[in-house]
């Protein structure tokens, strides 16, 4: 069973005072704070092992190809990736490696009157590369979603075509929290002769996810969302897919041998990985999957549904308040977005975070079109963690009647 | 600190914003966003010699960036465009009268770049011709 009291003292952050009350900390779609162990991981790199990899023959290079070498693999592992390291390459962030798919594979692989099916749920990340790609005559489309939210596969069904040559859609809404049947989805892309690819941003942090049971072709994720450092994420891909691909990124470290005419790539995933990398964050991105196997993820995604119940329990007593996206528990992942009538979502967050010390989001989350779908121009959002209470939800329900008050609603 | 920004003028000056609407017949219409919270505004503007005439905003925002845009509408009615130009943050906090964060005070300033939008496509327009 998951002991919050003890895992939050894993979490220096989490002690620290914010206008004078103690942070309560409710923005954990946006990043998650950083265990102790994690944090020591960082310093235990450069303070022992700090070298350039994959170049010298000297002791501290060996260590330091280790240990980035053995984060690939974990984080492989992590998503049962059938060849986890190579088929595991590290990026900066979830976006960047929906570039790096759109820059490897869709400018070089697809041509003229091509099709690419986004949806109208995606983070901005999972529709701004693609819109770069419609410079290469590459058509892009986006698949609607249903009144509470949820992707309408009947919609995707009708815009795929014969030239659809990808689908592309986010595993858990950072808007909405729907948990989207990514299985289902893969399964009807692959039938139309399309790859499958996945924004699991929201998901990997919070449930067990596998990228050979939804067979993804490519899936991506951040490391900072999972308690890892900001600057880490990776793309799982089908290693078939990623030999045949063309690199992102040209210069030191993903050549085999380079002429003044022409260079060979080096092998899988170093061939998506120029330059030096940021193996001190290597570091901490596998101690924070040490850290989240030790929890389980299974145990991870029982407590936040718990949270979730409890917070959209709470939220239904008040008055005055909207809720979107699924109300059922079983296809939400642990994030409530709300408005309060006739009060701007800015508002709202400010007074929580001054008078309250609590941390929410509020804006348009990276997902404008989303939000203008709901026909919203800014929500508010609060999403959970592993470390978040019951009575943190006490607090922002307290935070909320008093902005309520301010506002005479 | 915070709650000291939702005054009572600040509040009704959002519940119930001055100038909020359209011209008929506008010389300029202006219009920007804040990406970060969504906050959009439209302003339109008529000129009398080198005088604002008339203005009016449209949009939505928060209760600090809209009622920045209403008293910011009331402020320059009238105002020569040489009085108009110069207007600052300074001068907008001192309208506003609260202190402001670093984040909010773009809230607060957001109306003002829209009406400046406005005016200065309006002097372009004047010089071309």
């Amino acid at each position: 069973m998951i002991d919050t009291k003890k895992i939050r003292e894993d979490f220096p952050i989490l002690s620290r005072k914010v206008n004078g009350k103690t942070l309560v900390y409710l923005d954990n779609a946006a990043t998650t704070q950083k265990p102790r162990q994690v944090i020591d991981a960082i310093s235990d790199y450069y303070s022992m092992h700090n070298a350039n990899v994959h170049r010298g023959v000297h002791q501290l290079s060996q260590e330091a190809s280790e240990i980035y070498e053995e984060a690939h693999k974990k984080a492989g592992k992590f998503l049962n990736a059938k060849n986890p390291i190579e088929e595991t390459i590290f990026v900066r962030n979830a976006t960047e490696a929906m570039n790096l798919i759109a820059y490897g594979w869709a400018m070089h692989e697809l041509k003229s009157g091509d099709e690419i099916i986004s949806t109208v749920m995606e983070h901005h990340a999972n529709i701004v590369p693609w819109q770069f790609a419609r410079e290469k005559g590459i058509v892009v489309k986006f698949a609607d979603i249903t009144e509470d939210g949820r992707l309408d596969i009947e919609d995707l069904k009708e815009k795929i075509t014969g030239k659809t040559k990808l689908v592309t859609c986010v595993h858990a809404s950072n808007v909405v929290g729907t948990i989207n049947d990514v299985k289902e989805i893969g399964k009807i892309a692959h039938e139309n002769d399309a790859l499958f690819s996945v924004d699991a941003s929201q998901s990997v942090p919070h449930m067990p996810v596998d990228v050979r049971k939804i067979d993804s072709d490519f899936l991506v994720f951040s490391g900072h969302k999972m308690m890892a450092p900001m600057g880490t994420g990776a793309l799982i891909a089908k290693k078939d897919i990623l030999e045949k691909m063309h690199p992102f990124l040209g210069g030191g470290d993903m050549i085999r041998e380079v002429k003044l005419e022409q260079s060979r790539w080096n092998d899988l995933p170093w061939k998506f990985e120029a330059g030096t990398p940021d193996v001190g964050g290597a570091a901490g991105f596998s101690a924070a999957i040490d850290y989240l196997n030790k929890l389980g993820m299974d145990n991870l995604r029982k407590h936040e549904k718990e949270l979730l119940k409890y917070g959209l329990d709470k939220f239904s007593g008040l008055g005055g308040v909207d809720i979107y996206g699924p109300t059922d528990p079983e296809i939400r992942g642990g994030v409530i977005t709300f408005n309060l009538k006739g009060i701007h979502p800015h508002d709202v967050a400010g007074i929580l975070d001054s008078e309250y010390g609590v941390a929410i989001r509020s804006g348009q989350h990276c997902a404008q079109p989303l939000t203008e779908r709901l026909g919203q121009n800014a929500t508010c959002r609060a999403s959970f963690y592993i470390y978040n209470t019951k009575e943190e939800i006490d607090v922002l329900m307290e935070g909320i009647k008093k902005v309520k008050q301010i506002f005479r609603k | 600190m915070s709650l000291d920004m939702y005054q009572e003028n600040i509040l009704d000056h959002y519940e119930n914003p001055r100038n909020f609407g359209h011209l008929d017949k506008p010389d300029v219409k202006s219009h920007d966003t804040n990406p970060l919270c969504g906050d959009t505004f439209d302003m339109e503007i008529k000129f009398s010699e080198e005088k604002i005439e008339n203005i009016k905003f449209s949009g939505h925002g928060c209760a600090i960036s809209t009622a920045s845009a209403s008293m910011l509408t009331e402020k320059i009615k009238k105002m020569p465009l040489d009085e108009v130009k110069k207007l600052d943050a300074e001068d907008v906090k001192e309208m506003l009268g609260i202190e402001l964060s670093h984040v909010r005070i773009k809230c607060a300033m957001l109306p003002l770049k829209v009406m400046k939008l406005g005016i200065y496509e309006y002097m372009d327009k004047k010089t071309q011709k």
